[in-house]
């Protein structure tokens, strides 16, 4: 189910902006690998290109490659589409349809593709991803309740169950813990470490301590100046990182005397 | 120290507290004012609604804010008058709707009934509105005609505008770039200017060019109103679905949505509250325009079930032919009565629309219960 994604020189453009520059790198499957970086340095713009997301923003474009599992993403003939049915996305701020359920929330991926299946598979579904995100117990008896009345965190756990329900190799996860608090942010975290036995895991974040404590390798991006294009600055285990990392920018940046 | 005893309450002249008037003051003003504007205005030739109104308000005006700026001060006095503007403005934009209403039920009440909504003018003569002035017959003739005519052809618009509009939207929200976007809003913009008059004429024209020169029909005046229709129709639906959170598209391709589905399962259903209701305002806003049906469906005084062959009536036709060309040229009043009685039944099924555009919006609205 899990799938090893590797990067090769990666350039990202917006129209004629380059965004990110250069980035190579390899992320292990069944691994949590973070994104770590300054506002505006390309993270988020980089982790949208694995999942060919980026390309909702009009003008959007790459160059390079993007392999899962030897597949070549940006090839000729490739459907964004296919390629984000095997890599899942979880958002910043929580976004459930407001339209549906908890239970056609979590249904979702199948749902809105009109995928047939019969009511004990999906109940099936819908039990299998809650249990995986965490949320069956507080939620098992109102399935049918609207998505938008749980809390953040809820629901934030809830977009987790719904990206799993189509069980993707991948799950990107852009801060995902940015808009929650202290609590509802454990959760998420011990859920990502339960999650990386089955899935690839790539998560932004702006918070150090939560790089160290979910990440097995960590990423640092850096940028020059406004209107300079974002680079891998570099990427290693993530203790390394935090204890002895080999560019002094990283060590400026995880120490706080960044700046 | 504990938070629970508070220090001792200063003397009563603390720097924070400033003079103000009694609870009741403006209300109590009000009713002077009232009083005092009834007397002005019969001892200035004599009371009249107006002005009793006039005076009795400028001397609210400057009484209430006269007091207030004396006693508690400039800032209190100028938020008082303003006050009092905004709600003098309030009441001089209700005179006419106000004005309308009571005027329309006034004169129209008199010859609605069933009977008006089930009957329609065919063999109706000036001489049955001259016997049942004299007492001799009853008063006869309806505008069942021109009611159904009303919704045959403001149904057949919207089954017109409203995919065309909708779907036009859905260009302009979710694909449209560049200049053809921007060429079809300016368009769309221009034809919400269109005097309806030169819609009803472009149909004519169109129906004249088509079938032969004279064609009237339901049709004709249906394609008139659509013409009218689809700028609302586009305009309103594109505000809806601008409003669309983009975090639920994304949320959706994220999930291998391909977009024509996203849109058509998540997009239009999270905003089809707000477009269901601008669809039900813009067949409110239609149904009564007068002129483009008269040059394209004509009038006729039998009903008439077929929008693709001959005249058809419509209530604003109707009203506007009984109160401009009386059955009856000596004694037109009977035919008065039914342009009101029309015109109240207009003004019903626009009411009745505007009821069903806000039912509409409470119950698609996305629910946010626990």
């Amino acid at each position: 189910m899990s799938k090893r994604i590797d990067v090769g020189d990666l350039n990202v453009y917006y129209g004629s902006f380059l965004a990110v520059e250069g980035v190579s790198m390899a992320i292990e499957p069944r691994s949590v690998t973070a994104f770590i970086g300054p506002s505006g340095c390309g993270k988020s713009t980089f982790i949208r290109t694995l999942n060919r997301m980026h390309e909702v923003i009009p003008g959007a474009r790459v160059q390079g490659k993007v392999l899962l599992d030897g597949e070549d993403l940006y090839g000729s003939n490739v459907d964004p589409v296919t390629v984000r049915r095997q890599v899942g996305m979880v958002f910043q701020r929580p976004n459930p349809f407001p339209t549906m359920s908890i239970r056609d929330n979590v249904l979702a991926g199948m749902k809105l593709n009109s995928s047939r299946m019969s009511r004990n598979q999906a109940n099936e579904i819908v039990e299998r991803s809650l249990q995986g995100a965490n949320l069956w117990n507080e939620v098992k008896d109102r399935l049918d309740k609207p998505g938008s009345g749980l809390s953040g965190g809820q629901q934030q756990r809830l977009c987790i169950a719904r990206a799993i329900a189509i069980q993707p190799d991948v799950l990107l996860m852009d801060e995902p813990c940015s808009a929650l608090d202290p609590i509802s942010t454990l959760a998420i975290e011990d859920l990502i470490g339960e999650l990386k036995q089955n899935y690839t895991i790539v998560i932004v974040t702006h918070n150090m301590q939560q790089a160290a404590r979910v990440s097995d390798r960590t990423a640092f991006f850096n940028i020059a100046g406004t209107g300079k294009p974002g680079k891998l600055i570099e990427m290693d285990d993530t203790t390394k990182i935090f204890t002895n990392p080999s560019v002094k920018a990283t060590e400026d940046y995880v120490s706080g005397r960044f700046g | 120290m504990s938070i629970d005893t508070l220090p001792p309450a200063g003397p009563a002249s603390s720097s924070l507290a400033h003079n103000q008037l009694p609870r009741y003051t403006t209300q109590i003003v009000l009713v002077a004012s009232l009083a005092v504007g009834a007397g002005l205005s019969a001892v200035f030739g004599g009371f009249s609604p107006i002005r009793f109104a006039v005076l009795s308000t400028l001397v609210f005006l400057i009484v209430n804010t006269t007091l207030s700026a004396v006693v508690e001060g400039r800032r209190k006095a100028v938020d008082k008058l303003v006050t009092a503007l905004v709600y003098t403005a309030f009441g001089i934009a209700l005179v006419p709707l106000i004005s309308v209403i009571w005027s329309v039920l006034d004169n129209g009440l008199e010859r609605f009934s069933l009977d008006f909504l089930q009957t329609s003018m065919r063999n109706v003569t000036g001489l049955n509105d001259q016997q049942a002035l004299e007492g001799a017959a009853p008063f006869i003739g309806g505008a069942y005609h021109a009611i159904v005519g009303t919704f045959l052809i403001t149904a057949l618009a919207s089954v017109i505008s409203v995919p065309i509009g909708l779907l036009t939207s859905i260009y302009l929200v979710e694909y449209g770039r560049g200049r053809l976007a921007r060429a079809i809003t300016f368009f769309v913009d221009v034809m919400t200017g269109i005097p309806s008059i030169v819609a009803g004429l472009f149909a004519a024209a169109l129906f004249a060019v088509l079938f032969g020169v004279g064609t009237r029909n339901g049709f004709a005046g249906a394609v008139a109103l659509s013409v009218l229709m689809i700028p609302v129709v586009v305009r309103s639906s594109e505000e809806m679905l601008r409003i669309v959170p983009n975090e639920l598209r994304e949320a959706a391709y994220a999930l291998g949505v391909p977009k024509w589905r996203t849109i058509v399962r998540v997009v239009v259903p999270t905003a089809i509250s707000g477009i269901a209701s601008g669809v039900t305002l813009a067949i409110a806003r239609v149904v009564g325009e007068t002129a483009p049906l008269i040059v394209t469906a004509g009038f006729t005084s039998s009903i008439n079930t077929n929008p693709f062959s001959d005249w058809m009536m419509s209530l604003p036709a109707y009203v506007y032919s009984q109160a401009m060309r009386p059955l009856s040229g000596s004694s037109p009043q009977p035919s008065f009565d039914r342009a009101w009685a029309a015109a109240l039944t207009l003004i019903l099924i626009v009411m009745v629309l505007n009821l069903v555009a806000r039912l509409i919006a409470r119950l698609f609205a996305p629910k946010t219960g626990r």
